[in-house]
């Protein structure tokens, strides 16, 4: 799949920013201040990665119809999970930078729909049996993992953050070790493409087109995967074991910056693995795989 | 609302005869060219006549080659096409509801004014039935030419889908396949059709019919090439020339 930009930072914004509001509305009660620089991150994470999501639209001035198919689509939930969210835990950011005094329930009302928005993010490529790689539970796995570590170290949750990027480390290595065999398992072929299969082996003898197309532009990607071994060793040292080793070795604000810092630039690394090692079954009609 | 209809009064589709499509390309010009001036955003081409040129079809032709063990090899053309799946996943997918799937008659369409160009159901289709259109900034995809098939303004032998009526080998077939006495579901039953991408549970409409079995080879026709016995003089030439 493309690794399209708008996207990779939609997802890893986004979830930084839902981990923060989760862990902001039932597990860190900030006052003053702090509050205000705190939920301000979260609400900035959240609403700059939803805005970096249409960026990819041919249409982004119709995107207010996107939360009417909550019905079928998870793209739809999303969206309505999102806002729910951010206006349900509007009136605690207040009350915690104001000193309003609110009862707690509304935050933990929003941090559960914090999670489902999460959920409902991950579901959106989980849910495609087209693209097999995602087809599976480490994808939801992994996007918790991710925006709850985030939420923890950005709220400088040390201990918590320190857990959480163990959990975060064995999601990514469960996403590669299963991933790698899921296009095998669901068995699709350029037999089964084609429907040629039961003839004999199907090779393509012909192209379609000689000229790109938007179907192999969006979900035929192959550029760069030669260097995916490397990557995820990239990825997992800079989202989980150097960020855990500089919140081992101390719990001072700075250090928590730069943790969260290079995590962020693992998150991308890894994010950009998502999309880019995932291949599309349509990759079948021109011989991507056998 | 995205929902799939339970059921659908009719199944219409294509069986698509793969033993005598010749691969000519007349459906995928003629479906281009029907799919430019009437139903929604004409199909649009970026640098067409450029170094990188690029467009939207709604149907391309691919072709393979099948090797049987102990058999001739054999091309095959496929046309590619949208499918109008009864398990639609590009259907659910859609957060507008500007994709939906016609209780009368199955035909899967894009309502163009709500579509946003997400993209997302290009993804959920593994047919790779679905392209946006960069001018348009929305889904394009095979409409089964819907304002032909039921056009009174047309002849009636026009009223079905340009791709159908323009296939010089009678390769391409237009039907109701939940009318088990039409044409295409007698084609299907008789050939042994088959459907693409069974395991993806989209349930497709459309059928390939596969190609039919062919001859095969004894052995190579050159194979008595390969043991002459020769006599006379140029047996003695060639007994004389072994021995070197």
């Amino acid at each position: 799949m493309h690794p399209a930009p708008s996207v990779i930072l939609f997802t890893v914004l986004s979830g930084l920013g839902f981990g923060m509001l989760a862990a902001l509305g039932v597990i860190v009660h900030p006052y003053g201040w702090t509050a205000f620089v705190l939920w301000g991150l979260g609400y900035g994470f959240a609403v700059a990665g939803l805005l970096a999501s249409t960026f990819h639209l041919g249409h982004p001035e119709r995107a207010w119809r996107a939360l009417s198919q909550w019905r079928t689509s998870w793209l739809s939930r999303e969206g309505i999970a999102a806002i729910a969210t951010l206006v349900l835990l509007a009136p605690m950011a207040l009350s915690d930078w104001l000193g309003l005094g609110f009862g707690r329930g509304l935050g933990l009302i929003g941090a559960i729909l914090a999670l489902a928005t999460i959920a409902t993010t991950s579901m959106i490529y989980a849910q495609l049996k087209t693209v097999p790689r995602w087809n599976h539970w480490t994808v939801p796995v992994q996007f918790f993992a991710f925006a709850l570590t985030g939420g923890a170290m950005m709220t400088g949750q040390r201990g918590l953050a320190l857990g959480l990027l163990a959990v975060l480390a064995c999601a990514l290595l469960a996403h590669w070790r299963f991933g790698d065999g899921r296009f095998a398992a669901v068995g699709a072929t350029m037999g089964s493409a084609t429907g040629l299969g039961h003839l004999g082996r199907v090779s393509v003898f012909d192209p379609a087109h000689t000229a790109g197309s938007y179907v192999m532009r969006e979900m035929i990607f192959v550029v760069g995967r030669k260097h995916a071994a490397r990557l995820r060793v990239l990825a997992l040292g800079l989202a989980c074991l150097l960020p855990a080793v500089i919140l081992g070795l101390s719990g001072s604000v700075l250090a928590c910056g730069v943790a969260v810092v290079v995590h962020l630039l693992g998150a991308l690394a890894a994010r950009w693995l998502f999309f880019a090692e995932a291949e599309h079954v349509v990759g079948l009609y021109y011989g991507q795989r056998q | 609302m995205t929902c799939l209809p339970a059921r659908t009064d009719k199944k219409l589709g294509l069986a698509i005869d793969l033993d005598t499509c010749v691969g000519c390309n007349a459906c995928v010009t003629a479906c281009k060219g029907w799919n430019d001036q009437g139903y929604g955003a004409p199909l649009s081409d970026q640098d067409p006549y450029g170094a990188d040129p690029s467009g939207v079809f709604l149907n391309r032709v691919h072709s393979y080659q099948v090797q049987a063990p102990d058999l001739a090899a054999i091309t095959v053309n496929l046309p590619r096409s949208c499918l109008h799946c009864e398990d639609a996943p590009c259907v659910t997918v859609c957060p507008t509801g500007a994709s939906y799937k016609r209780v009368e008659d199955g035909i899967v369409l894009v309502n163009e004014d709500a579509c946003i160009g997400c993209g997302l159901c290009a993804w959920a289709c593994p047919y790779g039935a679905r392209e946006l259109d960069a001018a348009a900034g929305v889904m394009k995809k095979c409409t089964l030419c819907v304002d032909r098939i039921y056009n009174e303004n047309l002849p009636e032998e026009d009223r079905q889908p340009a791709c159908v009526r323009s296939c010089p080998t009678g390769a391409r077939h237009f039907g109701d396949f939940a009318d088990p006495d039409s044409t295409v579901s007698r084609l299907s039953a008789a050939r042994g059709a088959v459907p693409l991408f069974p395991e993806m549970g989209t349930k497709p409409v459309n059928r390939y019919l596969p190609p039919r079995k062919k001859d095969a080879l004894d052995a190579s026709p050159l194979a008595p090439l390969l043991d002459i016995k020769t006599s006379g003089f140029a047996g003695w030439l060639d007994r004389l020339l072994e021995k070197f």
